[in-house]
């Protein structure tokens, strides 16, 4: 089936191409609402709002779109609640019952594609050409990661067992293991673990040769042995000549390790094999993580709870707990590779999960290259896309089993923040980076994130019919620096040694209350570092520009001139500082490019002031004069944001005796 | 007594320091009047650790063999542990320390014999007085006077001698109203906005008591604040219901009959035991490192310090809201007027008045409305998060006030001129002092014990110029709107600067203030 086709064919799931008078709702104050028309194409959903100083537009692509709902009809309508993956949530009011349902009909079924044709990154079509397509494609190289690591050495090599996917057909088709072992040895290997995925290596440290491997589960049961594999374990120690054991690693909770047993899978036993030494780690599985992450969520979106609603939440909904174990395991396995020398092999059950974030997280606290911005890139596509995390599942990108939709991605980039949070100057990223990325992990607007495996991706010619997110992100990296970054002192840095208090674990507003602006600091210390460090350089060049201009001119002349210019421009840029930081109120603009802005952008300019503060604090739009007369509703107002245990704190409340008598006892 | 009676070992040798993420230190340990002292000397360089016997909210000692430890917890949350050699030395340091951290007497206490060469007790004490704020406020002198009716602090001991009230309104009227307000604290004026005139005023509860007294001056006052516009607000720190109490006792609130144009809301703030009581919850959390995250998150709740910094910001949301969207003068009391008072009419103003949000400013906000206003400092810090002593009137409000102002901080990056480094300081003084400025609980007491006289100002030598800069924002950009802060519990974080102070995690973001400086320097110099 052609693109067109497809197109066509999704054309006609849009039972409603387009409705009008529909309403907006802003979530953070329910009256404060935006009337326009909704337009359903084949990949978005398209508001556009009829205000004439403010004609906004709202982009959805379809593919962002977690649910849809339909709420009970209110006097103004009937309402439309779209839950995004991104944690954007969007309320519609839409005037017809009929149109409603039409475009609840057509959005649940353009939110739920059935085959990978559909997808928007199959239909996005960006002004290039088939070789700079092709080139998008080449920006990252894991060949040159390995070598960047110092692989293939006299140890380590790739072998070939692998190119056509036959051995492990959700394994990359170049794998890393050490020169001793022989191919029967990784067949042997291979089917001994489940889904054929055998040890092979993630990371190398080259100062001192030990390895972070992964693999999945052994089909041990409760009693079988795999001599191959026994040697494969063996050969990976021994390729790290400095030590005398190797960890394992496993993942799971004890418990979920040995009811595996049962259905002929498990853990090593440390008899059968020489010199490991063997650990639990106890992360939860992918249902457990499914189920936190959607308690998470209804906390971020309570209506005004209180602080004690929102830290109860939090803390029942375990997500800081995940979070908190992913981190540890991370720290312990950096901690052997880099301190003890020692190799781990990492694994859970099939491997493509918890050991994807394990290896991953624990890579970036090894090696500051994993702290910029080319190398977060590097260790997704290594870790994660080519070793067959299973994006696709777990992204529910297409229709299919909700079981298998799980935040493992979530957490590994929460985990990453984590670090942020605790070492400002260490990572050559920021915040907006990382949520780029979640943005377009779920987006399906690259091919980057399709699939499941590397070999599915070949089989749908992913890299001829779409593009790469990555080299988008690289031109946009200004916007992703962290001003604070240190490259020189984070490269000495070497091993990242985070604390894992419980107090060091945040709840990353950012990213979950990531569309609710009134929530965000009004003014942002990274912009306004940025546009000091930026306008630094230009002072540089120009200052260098001046030098130059000195050298050809007559000296003193020069000079005379040079005094002058200089003057001026100081006097420029001190002036154009404050107006640029005070702009800075303005939280976020950092939504990608496929999602529209929001309805209002936030400012404190002066124009628009009143609608920032009214956010704040009120529940109702007080913009007008006409809302400020009524005093009795301005009081209403208050009581919005009240705690919450008193429902009317206004003296009304008080049933005050003295109201209808004139007091006698005047003093 | 002579306070060196108290001490009966001066001087251990051969004492081991320890504190959290640092190694180990061996040197002599000095318990003076006021002072411990550890030094360690290590070839030529020598390395001291001096701690004010005040900041020392407890003690525990321990017997190991012949020798004893003590561990000290500072009111600042360090914690500290000497080891020291021989039980009797150690039982003598730690009954010295135990006597001299709690004096009681004013003019016992260091600020009277601290006498650095650098400063002088010569010259005005304080940044500025009543009369000085009015001068230069020209916005009041139409409608406002300055009323000296306190001058002998006869009418209300609480209140400094000069306060500044409606200009129509005459003294015997002022009196009047005083002895209808709980303590003497009859409205005055807090703060006048900048942009509309209205005002903030700040008193105590009205004493109607059970039987609806009234005051007739208590009313023309309030009258005479509005001045004929139609509406103003009282913010009631309390609950309805709480307020309703209060009556039984003396107390009470403005009833609708006799204010007719004051418009009352209630909004619960919790004060008293019940704030100390979360701090003290508070800091037990924070150096728990043992527990889960779930049992950390719970315990952070249970603590309850971040809904009261909710309530104190929105209630400081509130009343801006009023004077400056709403353009209606509010007046803002709970009981006694000298807590939660002060701290939502300070956060009011450090929302909506670009000028309170300068280091001068802010330093000038919390000298009029916290130790001219008369919070009684000296009872309210005796005791910080340690101590196990059976509370009395401890309560960590002015904490709780800097904590706010982190928070609005953290919101609004560029907007206040002074730094997290500013907070801490003055959260570390107000506790244990070389200076006079938190002495005493009100003015007259001042006056009775000679601090102006004996002591030295905090403020003043915080603005000295060489001093200043270790205070100063380095993104600060002035604004002159106000700065409205989220109250979302989203939006409000633990102000880990403060309460994980001692740790690890306070050092990275140490590194990313010095390289957010470095970055602004930089750009100075090519500027």
């Amino acid at each position: 089936m052609s693109c067109t086709e497809v197109w066509w064919s999704e054309m006609e799931h849009i039972k409603m191409p387009k409705v009008e008078n529909v309403r907006l709702v802003d979530r953070s104050s329910s009256r404060r609402t935006q009337v326009g028309t909704l337009y359903l194409t084949a990949t978005h959903t398209i508001f556009v709002g009829k205000g004439s100083e403010d004609r906004s537009e709202l982009w959805v692509l379809h593919s962002l779109v977690c649910n849809v709902l339909k709420h009970k009809a209110s006097q103004s309508g009937y309402p439309l609640l779209i839950h995004c993956k991104n944690f954007q949530v969007i309320q519609f009011i839409i005037p017809q019952e009929s149109d409603c349902h039409n475009v609840y009909i057509s959005l649940s079924r353009l939110s739920r594609p059935e085959k990978y044709e559909e997808l928007y990154c199959f239909s996005f079509n960006p002004n290039v050409d088939k070789a700079e397509r092709g080139h998008s494609w080449d920006f990252l190289d894991l060949k040159a990661e390995y070598s960047r690591m110092g692989l293939p050495d006299k140890l380590w090599h790739v072998t070939a067992i692998n190119r056509e996917y036959r051995v492990c057909d959700t394994y990359p088709a170049d794998l890393f293991v050490p020169k001793s072992v022989t191919l029967p040895v990784i067949i042997g290997s291979s089917k001994f673990r489940s889904r054929g995925r055998f040890p092979t290596l993630s990371y190398y440290c080259k100062e001192n040769h030990a390895t972070i491997c992964r693999s999945s589960q052994p089909l041990s049961g409760f009693s079988a042995r795999c001599l191959e594999d026994e040697q494969m374990l063996q050969a990976i120690m021994k390729s790290n000549p400095g030590s005398r054991f190797m960890y394992v690693v496993d993942t799971r909770p004890k418990l979920n390790a040995m009811a595996n047993r049962a259905a002929g899978k498990g853990y090593e036993n440390e008899d059968n094999y020489c010199n490991i030494k063997f650990q639990f780690i106890g992360i939860e599985n992918i249902h457990v993580m499914r189920n936190s992450q959607q308690k998470l969520i209804e906390v971020s979106t309570l209506r005004s709870p209180s602080m004690g609603e929102f830290l109860t939440g939090l803390e029942n909904s375990d997500w800081l707990r995940h979070i908190k174990s992913i981190m540890e395991a991370a720290v312990f396995i950096s901690k052997a590779v880099a301190e003890e020398g020692v190799s781990v092999l990492v694994h859970c059950s099939d491997g493509w999960d918890r050991t994807a974030q394990v290896c991953s997280v624990a890579s970036v606290l090894l090696d500051p290259y994993y702290r910029t911005l080319k190398g977060l890139m590097v260790l997704i596509e290594k870790d994660w896309i080519s070793f067959g995390h299973k994006f696709s599942h777990r992204c529910g990108h297409l229709d299919g089993e909700a079981k298998e939709v799980s935040p493992v991605i979530d957490q590994f980039l929460e985990c990453v923040w984590q670090l942020m949070k605790q070492f400002p100057c260490y990572f050559e990223y920021n915040e907006k980076f990382l949520i780029s990325i979640h943005d377009h992990v779920y987006s399906c607007h690259y091919g980057n994130f399709i699939c499941n495996s590397q070999k599915e991706r070949k089989d749908l010619c992913i890299k001829e019919k779409t593009h790469s997110i990555w080299p988008h992100l690289w031109e946009n990296k200004l916007d992703f620096t962290n001003p604070l970054f240190k490259p020189d002192q984070s490269q000495n840095q070497g091993l990242l040694r985070p604390r894992t208090a419980p107090y060091c674990f945040k709840y990353w507003r950012r990213l979950y209350n990531r569309f609710d602006r009134e929530l965000h600091p009004r003014q942002s210390e990274l912009d306004c570092l940025m546009t000091v460090k930026e306008e630094t350089q230009q002072l540089e060049e120009e200052l260098a520009l001046y030098e130059q201009k000195l050298a050809v001119l007559d000296k003193e002349r020069a000079k005379a001139l040079y005094m002058q210019k200089g003057v001026l421009e100081s006097k420029q840029t001190l002036w154009s500082l404050p107006l640029d930081t005070s702009l800075a109120n303005t939280p976020q603009d950092y939504i990608g490019g496929f999602i529209g802005g929001a309805p209002n952008v936030f400012t404190l300019q002066q124009g628009e002031r009143e609608n920032a503060e009214l956010c704040l604090f009120g529940d109702k739009p007080k913009s007008s004069d006409a809302d400020n007369s009524d005093q009795e509703s301005g009081v209403a107002d208050f009581s919005s944001h009240s705690s919450g245990e008193e429902s009317l704190p206004s003296e009304d409340s008080v049933k005050d005796p003295d109201s209808d008598e004139t007091g006698p006892n005047r003093e | 007594m002579e306070l060196s009676e108290h001490i009966k070992t001066a001087n251990v040798e051969d004492v081991t320091l320890r504190r959290p993420f640092h190694p180990a230190l061996r040197g002599t340990l000095c318990v003076t009047s006021h002072h411990l002292l550890f030094s360690n000397r290590k070839d030529e360089a020598s390395w001291q650790l001096l701690i004010l016997l005040k900041n020392i909210d407890a003690i525990e000692k321990r017997a190991v063999g012949s020798s004893g430890t003590i561990t000290i917890k500072c009111k600042d949350l360090l914690v500290l542990q000497l080891e020291i050699p021989g039980m009797e030395e150690c039982l003598n340091i730690a009954s010295s320390i135990e006597a001299l951290s709690s004096l009681e007497s004013v003019t016992e206490m260091y600020p009277f014999f601290y006498r650095p060469s650098h400063l002088t007790l010569l010259g005005p004490w304080g940044l500025s007085t009543t009369e000085q704020y009015y001068k230069q406020t020209e916005r009041l002198w139409d409608r406002w006077r300055v009323s000296k009716v306190n001058s002998d602090y006869s009418v209300c001991p609480s209140y400094p001698s000069a306060v500044i009230v409606p200009r129509e309104v005459d003294d015997d009227k002022l009196i009047r109203s005083a002895r209808f307000r709980q303590g003497g604290r009859f409205p005055v004026l807090s703060y006048c906005h900048h942009s509309n005139g209205m005002v903030i005023m700040r008193s105590s509860q009205p004493l109607t008591g059970a039987n609806k007294k009234r005051c007739k001056e208590d009313e023309l006052l309030l009258q005479a604040v509005i001045d004929g516009s139609e509406l103003g607000y009282i913010i009631d720190l309390r609950s309805a219901q709480q307020a309703q109490q209060a009556r039984m006792t003396g107390g009470g609130f403005e009833s609708k009959s006799c204010y007719r144009h004051w418009k009352r809301i209630h909004r619960h703030h919790e004060r008293g035991k019940v704030v100390q009581e979360s701090l003290i919850k508070l800091v037990e959390a924070c150096s728990d490192l043992s527990h889960s995250v779930d049992r950390w998150l719970s315990k952070l709740e249970n603590s309850k310090w971040l809904s009261h910094v909710h309530s104190a910001l929105s209630t400081a949301g509130l009343v801006v809201e009023c004077v400056e969207r709403d353009g209606h003068s509010v007046l803002v009391h709970g009981s006694e007027g000298t807590d939660n008072t002060l701290l939502v009419s300070s956060l009011a103003q450090i929302i909506l008045d670009p000028a309170s949000r300068t280091v001068t400013g802010f330093l000038c906000l919390l000298e009029r409305e916290w130790i001219q206003a008369g919070h009684p400092f000296q009872q309210r810090c005796a005791h910080s998060a340690y101590s196990h002593a059976r509370l009395k009137q401890e309560c960590p409000s002015f904490l709780l006030l800097l904590d706010c102002v982190w928070q609005v901080w953290r919101q609004f990056p560029l907007a206040l001129e002074f730094s997290e480094a500013l907070l801490l300081r003055l959260a570390q003084e107000v506790y244990a002092s070389n200076y006079g400025t938190f002495l005493c609980n009100s003015e007259q007491e001042r006056c009775a014990a000679g601090v102006k006289e004996n002591t030295h100002c905090l403020f003043q030598s915080m603005l000295k110029p060489d001093i200043e800069e270790q205070y100063l924002n380095p993104l600060y950009e002035p604004t002159d709107l106000a700065i409205w802060p989220s109250v979302h519990p989203q939006s409000l974080q633990l102000w880990t600067g403060m309460f994980l102070r001692w740790t690890e995690y306070a050092q990275n973001m140490e590194e990313a203030r010095e390289e957010v400086w470095s970055i602004v320097k930089e750009h100075r110099e090519r500027v």
